[in-house]
């Protein structure tokens, strides 16, 4: 029972961890499957959605504005930031490069995060800058099952609800807009979407807001979690392996590969972690994108490639 | 075949009143060196079927998407000339622009929105339209009407219907933009006889019932001039012969060269390429 209760622990746990990289992941997913780029920037503007979002709170709260006001005025503020973004490296970035080979667009997207993390930390400060947005304490469940209980983390559970809405959100935006048709529409062939008068750029320049939003949903549980600091890039790594098993063009792949990806390391961690020496949490997800690409490159949700012949 | 011939009334290229296209001695060039058009010229009437036609690489392509300016996105670029639709110079406009004025392309080789339902495929061929749900709607009925095949695949996804369906598609796709004149590129492309003859039928229809000029870049020649009611023919970029219909039907040199029956008394390969070399067509 003691077993039981701690591997639920570490699973539950796990999960919702792991719906924190789906979120990351997820503005990876849709950059790819609009416009073929792998936006190597997801992380850099996790960063600058962060500190815009952090700094204009503090800010406000200064001031002496009331904390709900101050909230959604720096959510605003944070989203017109993601916004100038995503109109910046349409414009300059992406715009030039058009019909350039996807290696190119991705190297672009090197430099691209250079420049937004330069820039953010210039603009916003580069020191860490605790938000408290979501509670961060523990419940305890079922402790008449299991002594002790198993302790669910508040904010992993913020996250997941958060996570939810904001798949649900973009599902409804991708299969009942007209925006989220055309959308689609050129994920699947940019030269055909432009023949029926879809402009590419503006799409591309939605694309990138939507990601940039995504990304400052990301920057809200993910800055509460660690503090808005420039360690935050790195999650950009950390949803490598996730987009690699759930697959690049798939939202609900984005998510379920963080599921598999937060669970599988911290159990790996808990459970074999004793018996192979412990750091496992590190190279597990790694690990385990390597046997997906062995098995099923296109990832377990990757977009089925149509061939009729 | 001779009702085929009948219906279309021929238009004299002098007396139409003022084209709905015009191009004038355009010049393409790809990536800055490769010269693709050399001064092509040609006029679509109000409400006119005109074919383009012409070999693999004389151009047929580029002139349509030099109009409908995606020939930009293909790294070319239209460096001499002008053109003109409904009397306004559209030459360096976007693909969108062009849309939005009524004159939208069906490339070659149909391409369908593969992970898209037939029927979102047709509501993509509205996005530029601002009239409303009502009128989409409506026309999307239009087009079922004039493809009843497509609405009992409303639902299937694109990639996995037949190549007829999918031209199918394609042109209803267009046709939801609310257009005036459709650049129809290569819509037999293999497809068998009768879905070709069966599209063409329909090109017809829409071009009488709904007043859609059309352009129609086309391999098959004879097909294309049996619904077109004037053609030119390409040859390496350059317009080497036009006409109505059925003058160039009835050349010695189109049939020849193009429809593939006559040619005279020639009894050896040595005569045709003697014959080929001496003539040549400049317009």
């Amino acid at each position: 029972m003691v077993l039981l209760g701690q591997f639920l622990e570490v699973l539950v746990g796990g999960l919702l961890a792991g719906v924190l990289y789906s979120l990351v992941a997820l503005g990876f997913v849709l950059i790819f499957k609009a416009s073929g780029v792998f936006n190597f920037a997801q992380g850099a503007m996790v960063l600058l959605a962060g500190l815009a979002l952090v700094r204009s709170l503090d800010f406000l709260v200064a001031r002496g504005f009331p904390l709900w006001s101050s909230i959604i005025l720096a959510l605003c503020f944070a989203g017109v930031i993601m916004a100038i973004t995503a109109w910046l490296i349409e414009r300059f970035v992406l715009g030039p490069l058009v019909n350039q080979d996807g290696l190119t667009l991705f190297m672009s997207t090197i430099g691209a995060t250079f420049i937004l993390e330069g820039a953010s930390q210039m603009i916003f400060g580069s020191d860490v800058y605790p938000l408290r947005l979501f509670p961060t304490d523990a419940w305890f469940l079922f402790e008449g099952l299991f002594p002790g209980g198993i302790l669910v983390n508040k904010l992993d559970v913020w996250g997941g609800f958060i996570a939810g809405i904001l798949v649900a959100g973009l599902a409804v935006f991708f299969q009942r807009t007209k925006t989220g048709r055309a959308l689609r529409a050129v994920a699947d062939d940019h030269a055909a979407a432009q023949s029926v008068g879809i402009p590419i750029s503006w799409i591309w320049f939605v694309v990138w807001l939507v990601a940039g939003l995504v990304a400052l949903v990301a920057a809200t549980v993910w800055g509460t979690k660690l503090g808005v600091q420039f360690s935050i890039t790195f999650l950009a790594l950390k949803a490598l392996p996730v987009l690699i098993i759930g697959g690049f063009t798939s939202v609900p792949g984005a998510i379920v590969g963080g599921l598999i990806v937060g669970a599988g390391e911290k159990i790996a961690e808990v459970f074999l972690g004793p018996h192979i020496g412990g750091g496992i949490e590190y190279w597990f997800a790694y690990v385990l994108a390597l046997a997906v690409l062995l098995v099923r490159p296109q990832g377990l949700f990757g977009e089925r490639i149509i061939e009729r012949i | 075949m001779t009702e085929a011939l009948a219906k279309p009334a021929p238009v004299a290229k002098t007396e139409a009143a003022t084209p709905i296209l015009g191009v004038h001695n355009i010049e393409v060039i790809y990536d800055h060196v490769i010269l693709v058009l050399k001064g092509v010229s040609l006029e679509v009437p109000e409400g006119g079927i005109v074919a383009l036609l012409g070999a693999n690489g004389a151009g047929k392509s580029t002139t349509l998407k030099s109009i409908s300016n995606l020939v930009r996105s293909e790294r070319g670029e239209v460096t001499k000339g002008r053109i003109e639709f409904k009397g306004e110079r559209v030459d360096g406009m976007t693909p969108n622009d062009l849309v939005r004025r009524g004159c939208i392309q069906v490339m070659e080789g149909r391409h369908c929105f593969g992970h898209l339902t037939v029927e979102e495929n047709l509501l993509t061929g509205s996005f530029t339209r601002r009239d409303g749900r009502g009128a989409v709607a409506a026309d999307l009925d239009m087009v079922y009407a004039y493809f009843p095949r497509l609405k009992e695949r409303r639902n299937s996804l694109a990639g996995y219907t037949s190549g007829g369906e999918q031209q199918m598609t394609a042109i209803g796709r267009a046709l939801m933009s609310r257009p005036t004149m459709i650049l129809l590129d290569e819509p037999s492309m293999g497809l068998a006889p009768q879905i070709v003859e069966q599209i063409f039928e329909i090109v017809r229809d829409i071009n009488t019932k709904e007043r859609v000029s059309f352009l129609l870049a086309e391999q098959n020649t004879n097909v294309a001039l049996r619904y077109a009611s004037y053609g030119y023919i390409l040859e390496s970029g350059r317009v080497v012969m036009d006409g109505d219909s059925k003058s160039l039907r009835e050349n010695e040199d189109v049939k020849e060269f193009y429809l593939g029956v006559g040619g005279g008394d020639r009894k050896s390969f040595r005569d045709v390429k003697s014959y080929k070399r001496r003539k040549r067509w400049l317009a």
